[in-house]
């Protein structure tokens, strides 16, 4: 398959971009693999990807019910940080965002990775004493991050309303800089193409219905094309998590919800930074096309529907006009929903289960985009190794039974 | 968007109640033999389904009071509301 440069632009130009190739094969199912993704999100194909990659394991499948991205990597809000608060938390976000900064050079595929910086709002003194406490944590883990004074927010974001008699004034914010946004669609795209490339098989409108076992490990899954054996499966399937591990008996700690997010019509450049308040449930940015794109808070009830209440999102755009007033006057094109999972600690769970030869990958909650590189390359590892790396080892489903929680809800709370 | 029958107040839009989660989470009867992965069970595991879903709402901008509900997680159409301490109908009708 053709290497992306600026020679095979020239080159297609000529043939007026009629002939290129396809970034990835269409393959039929084979009877049994080394390992199984379920899950043809950012996730279980940046799992496949390192897999290829990192430990020479190529006869992979990763089975999609639908097509790829179309789950919670099509359906989210963009934004890559890593400014949490603990240190098992740091270590991994942090993993994840080195990985980020080269990505497209990786993939040979612009993923459109834009360090703009991610700012969080404080609106009280109890915030921005919080928010300073945190900075400090995230630095002594090495990982950028620093505090904001209203005018240093103002003149980054000169639309943002920092008047003191504001119904949510502006007291500082937390600043990591090195945070932004990728392009989620070429996330998808450019690790099906680099995972294709190493040998990967990507089946897409292939959906599992069944996990076989075998004196109590597994032996393969049952799909919409048939029965596909492997003796190694790992499960990336976010909102679905719970429906995937139900098919091996098993129950997790997690709650399926509709989380949202809406976009308005495209603007000139107005906003060039992320923009999030954890308090009052907006998060804002403005993508390449120039539409804003805002998120909310989850719906409370558990659903798999992929659409949310209205009432949320009205709330949420109550809070984004006082703080952007100029949004009021704005059409919203587009809204939706995608189902998250959502863990007890608000962490993700990324190891081996009970069952052996079942691995999963889940609980990201709100915030798994962030995670996609990092999360694959600790799945792989973990797939690989069946053993988790020293990163995602605090990370494991044991800690619901030895009660080693990671209590992330300060830095995932509502802004992912 | 849904209408909950509330058993008291009668139907009344979702926004007036407030979730509860998973109904019928029974607290262990006896704590002090339970072990690190039953005390995991009950307050972490979670069925979680796809489907006709047990759980407890609150109408709070109401009666205030406490009911079970069996929703389509998926459909969200609302096949039963009975009260707290009563047996649950069969989730899956």
């Amino acid at each position: 398959m053709a290497k992306y440069s600026i020679l095979s632009l020239l080159r297609n130009a000529r043939s007026y971009h009629e002939n290129w190739s396809r970034a990835w094969r269409s393959p039929e199912p084979k009877g049994s693999y080394d390992v199984i993704i379920i899950g043809g999100g950012g996730h279980g194909l940046a799992t496949a990807y390192y897999l290829a990659k990192e430990h020479g394991i190529t006869n992979v499948a990763v089975l999609e019910k639908g097509w790829l991205g179309g789950g919670n990597t099509g359906r989210n809000t963009t934004i890559v940080r890593s400014n949490y608060l603990w240190d098992e938390s740091a270590n991994i976000y942090e993993k994840s965002l080195k990985l980020w900064e080269g990505l497209s050079q990786d993939l040979n595929f612009n993923v459109m990775f834009s360090q703009r910086g991610v700012m969080n709002l404080a609106h009280n003194q109890h915030d921005l004493r919080d928010l300073s406490r945190r900075v400090n944590a995230i630095r002594l883990n090495g990982v950028d991050s620093e505090i904001l004074t209203p005018a240093q927010i103002k003149a980054l974001c000169p639309m943002i309303n920092i008047s003191p008699t504001a119904r949510y004034p502006i007291l500082g914010a937390s600043f990591q800089r090195r945070g932004g946004t990728a392009r989620h669609d070429a996330v998808a795209w450019g690790f099906a193409r680099a995972a294709d490339q190493r040998g990967v098989d990507i089946i897409q409108n292939c959906e599992v219905t069944g996990i076989r076992r075998k004196g109590g490990r597994v032996v393969g899954v049952e799909t919409t094309r048939g029965f596909i054996a492997s003796n190694k499966i790992g499960a990336a399937a976010a909102g679905h998590s719970g429906v995937i591990a139900a098919m091996a008996g098993l129950r997790l700690p997690l709650e399926s919800h509709p989380l949202q997010a809406l976009v308005s019509e495209p603007l000139k450049p107005i906003l060039d930074t992320v923009v999030m308040s954890g308090a009052v449930h907006v998060y804002i940015s403005q993508s390449d096309k120039g539409e804003l794109v805002m998120g909310a808070g989850i719906d409370s009830f558990n659903s798999y529907a992929q659409r949310g209440a209205l009432r949320t999102i009205e709330e949420m755009m109550a809070a984004c006009i006082e703080l952007f007033p100029f949004v009021s006057r704005l059409r919203l094109m587009r809204q939706w929903a995608g189902i998250v999972d959502t863990c007890p600690d608000a962490s993700p769970i990324v190891g081996k289960t009970p069952i052996e030869g079942f691995y999963i990958n889940c609980g990201w909650g709100t915030g798994g985009f962030k995670a996609t590189p990092g999360a694959g390359w600790c799945f792989a590892h973990t797939i690989a190794h069946d053993q988790p790396h020293s990163l995602n080892r605090p990370f494991t489903l044991e800690r619901f039974s030895t009660g080693d929680l990671i209590d992330e809800h300060g830095a995932a709370g509502v802004a992912h | 968007m849904f209408l909950i029958d509330c058993p008291w107040c009668g139907p009344r839009d979702e926004s007036e109640f407030s979730y509860g989660g998973e109904a019928h989470i029974e607290r262990p009867k006896t704590p002090e033999k339970l072990t690190d992965d039953e005390w995991a069970d009950y307050l972490f595991r979670r069925t979680n389904p796809k489907g006709p879903h047990r759980e407890r709402w609150m109408h709070a901008s109401g009666c205030r009071r406490w009911f079970n509900v069996v929703r389509d997680t998926y459909s969200h159409e609302i096949s039963a509301v009975y009260k707290m301490g009563v047996t649950p109908p069969d989730a899956e009708t």
